[in-house]
């Protein structure tokens, strides 16, 4: 249901920054279904490419091969991301708290003596200051959503309202959380992430169980459509 | 004028113990064969550069090769995390690893900035993260034009840079293309170079957008025929997408990576 829901958040014609595993699947879903011209950039430095397997990494000869045009990576950031040419931007997090900022660096402990020892930043940092939008993939557990992460890899909303402004980051920040159990937004005015959707078969309670800090619910709080079968027929086609 | 030589004499020549070294390939055409000579020689004390320190980094660090990585995305793209080099970050084990940590976006600028012979670079990164605070080679500029301030990053040049390509031909010249990463930017941000290449031609065919690194910017050239297994080379193989997968089992056991070791040595 994470997938499809993130898959759905894509609109037709939106350039997109996809991140492989469930951003890469979710995007190639999209392209196969309501977004048939959705541009797939990958930072390896591939542009409009419309891979017809799911490539393992980001740099699959795959994505090479059925690209608009492969350029370098300083290129790639200098170039297409950091000017703000991408719409939307997808980031995964190992940690994630509820101004949106992300974790993808070291948890536990302190940074030289980390508990746990992440991948780092990777390009995350500078797609989520500067592509128009970012929407954040992630599991949601009361490990993964802390009141506070341990290392900001990337910037969120800081500590709330204006900060973004304040930092003179381009892109709106993230606009969109997609998690197995619902959809967070950030609050108009304070920037804190809200719970606004819930996935079919999912309560309240499971989701305020699952998350470490005071979880706010919309008033008008959606639920999602269940994925049709044409989705889950594209979606097992895809990861076969 | 870059020498053509057999791999063992290249590396010996062009890495050397407590050197400042790149192996760069994104994803494609990494330069496994060579990383594993440098296993065999033994080198020790490297400082490894890589924007994605992936597999071929997990071996060299295992094999306690390395005193210190600067990188910015330290995984098994696709697969998860890097044992060997977790084991060194918070074990310590074969002996503990020195990190500097980037963005993407800051590694690819510290390249260009070295390769262009400029002291640092300029972009808008970084801002509002915590990886400023952790390395000095991170600063703030200000725009002369604009006041506006930006983030610089010092440039990172290299005592070596190692990659693959497809072809070169007899007079060292080297042709790449496919996904070229920041290839081009390690070798012209080095003190001395190694390719190692599908095969060395005769002639090199023009092939639009391939990138030709010009035989006098290179010291060495290597044949290795699949030396970039398991990545690829575009147009010689594919990524055995399988190995990537098998070395989340291989890294997780000090014994079986100990035994995987053996086999290279």
């Amino acid at each position: 249901m994470m997938t499809v829901a993130a898959a759905r958040a894509l609109r037709d014609g939106a350039v997109c920054f996809v991140g492989i595993g469930l951003p890469s699947t979710a995007a190639n879903l999209a392209r196969r279904t309501h977004a048939r011209n959705l541009v797939l950039v990958y930072e390896s430095g591939t542009i409009g490419a419309k891979p017809d397997r799911l490539p393992l990494s980001i740099g699959d000869g795959v994505l090479a091969d059925t690209a608009v045009s492969v350029v370098g990576v300083p290129e790639i950031f200098n170039y297409w991301l950091q000017p703000g040419r991408i719409d939307v931007g997808f980031l995964g997090a190992a940690q994630l708290d509820r101004f949106g900022n992300i974790n993808t660096t070291v948890i536990g402990g302190d940074y030289r003596n980390p508990g746990v020892r992440l991948p780092g930043a990777g390009g995350a940092p500078e797609i989520a200051a500067s592509c128009r939008e970012v929407v954040v993939v992630v599991r949601q557990t009361e490990r993964a959503f802390v009141e506070r992460v341990d290392f900001v890899t990337s910037f969120g909303f800081g500590s709330g309202a204006g900060e973004r402004e304040r930092l003179g980051l381009t892109g709106a920040g993230p606009q969109l959380v997609i998690t197995d159990l619902g959809v967070l937004r950030p609050d108009p005015v304070t920037r804190e992430l809200v719970l606004t959707e819930l996935h079919p078969g999912v309560d309240v309670a499971t989701a305020h169980e699952r998350t470490g800090w005071d979880l706010r619910v919309a008033a008008d709080l959606g639920r999602g459509e269940p994925p049709t079968d044409h989705e889950l027929a594209v979606l097992r086609e895809l990861t076969r | 004028m870059a020498t053509i030589a057999p791999l063992a004499e290249a590396v010996a020549h062009v890495v050397r113990d407590g050197d400042t070294v790149a192996f760069e390939g994104f994803t494609h055409l990494i330069p496994f064969a060579a990383g594993h000579e440098v296993i065999r020689q033994g080198r020790r004390e490297l400082t490894l550069v890589r924007m994605t320190p992936d597999v071929l980094y997990d071996q060299l660090i295992g094999a306690g090769c390395a005193r210190k990585l600067v990188f910015s995305w330290g995984g098994n793209p696709g697969v998860g995390s890097l044992h060997r080099f977790r084991d060194a970050v918070q074990n310590g084990w074969p002996r503990p690893l020195e990190l500097e940590e980037h963005s993407h976006a800051g590694m690819a600028n510290r390249y260009v900035a070295a390769a262009s012979g400029l002291p640092f670079a300029v972009l808008r990164g970084y801002t509002g993260t915590d990886l400023p605070g952790r390395t000095a080679n991170i600063a703030s500029v200000t725009c002369p034009f604009t006041g506006e301030v930006l983030t610089a990053v010092a440039a990172l040049e290299l005592d070596a840079a190692v990659v693959h390509a497809q072809r070169a031909d007899r007079h060292g010249n080297v042709q790449l293309w496919g996904i070229t990463g920041v290839q081009k930017e390690a070798v012209l941000a080095a003190t001395r170079s190694l390719v190692t290449v599908e095969e060395v031609v005769d002639e090199l065919e023009p092939r639009p957008g391939a990138v030709v690194l010009p035989s006098w910017v290179v010291d060495y050239v290597a044949e290795a025929p699949g030396g970039a297994h398991p990545s690829y080379a575009h147009d010689y193989s594919v990524r055995d997408n399988d190995f990537y997968v098998a070395w989340d089992e291989i890294s997780r056991d000090r014994e079986k990576f100990a035994r995987w070791l053996g086999s290279v040595a």
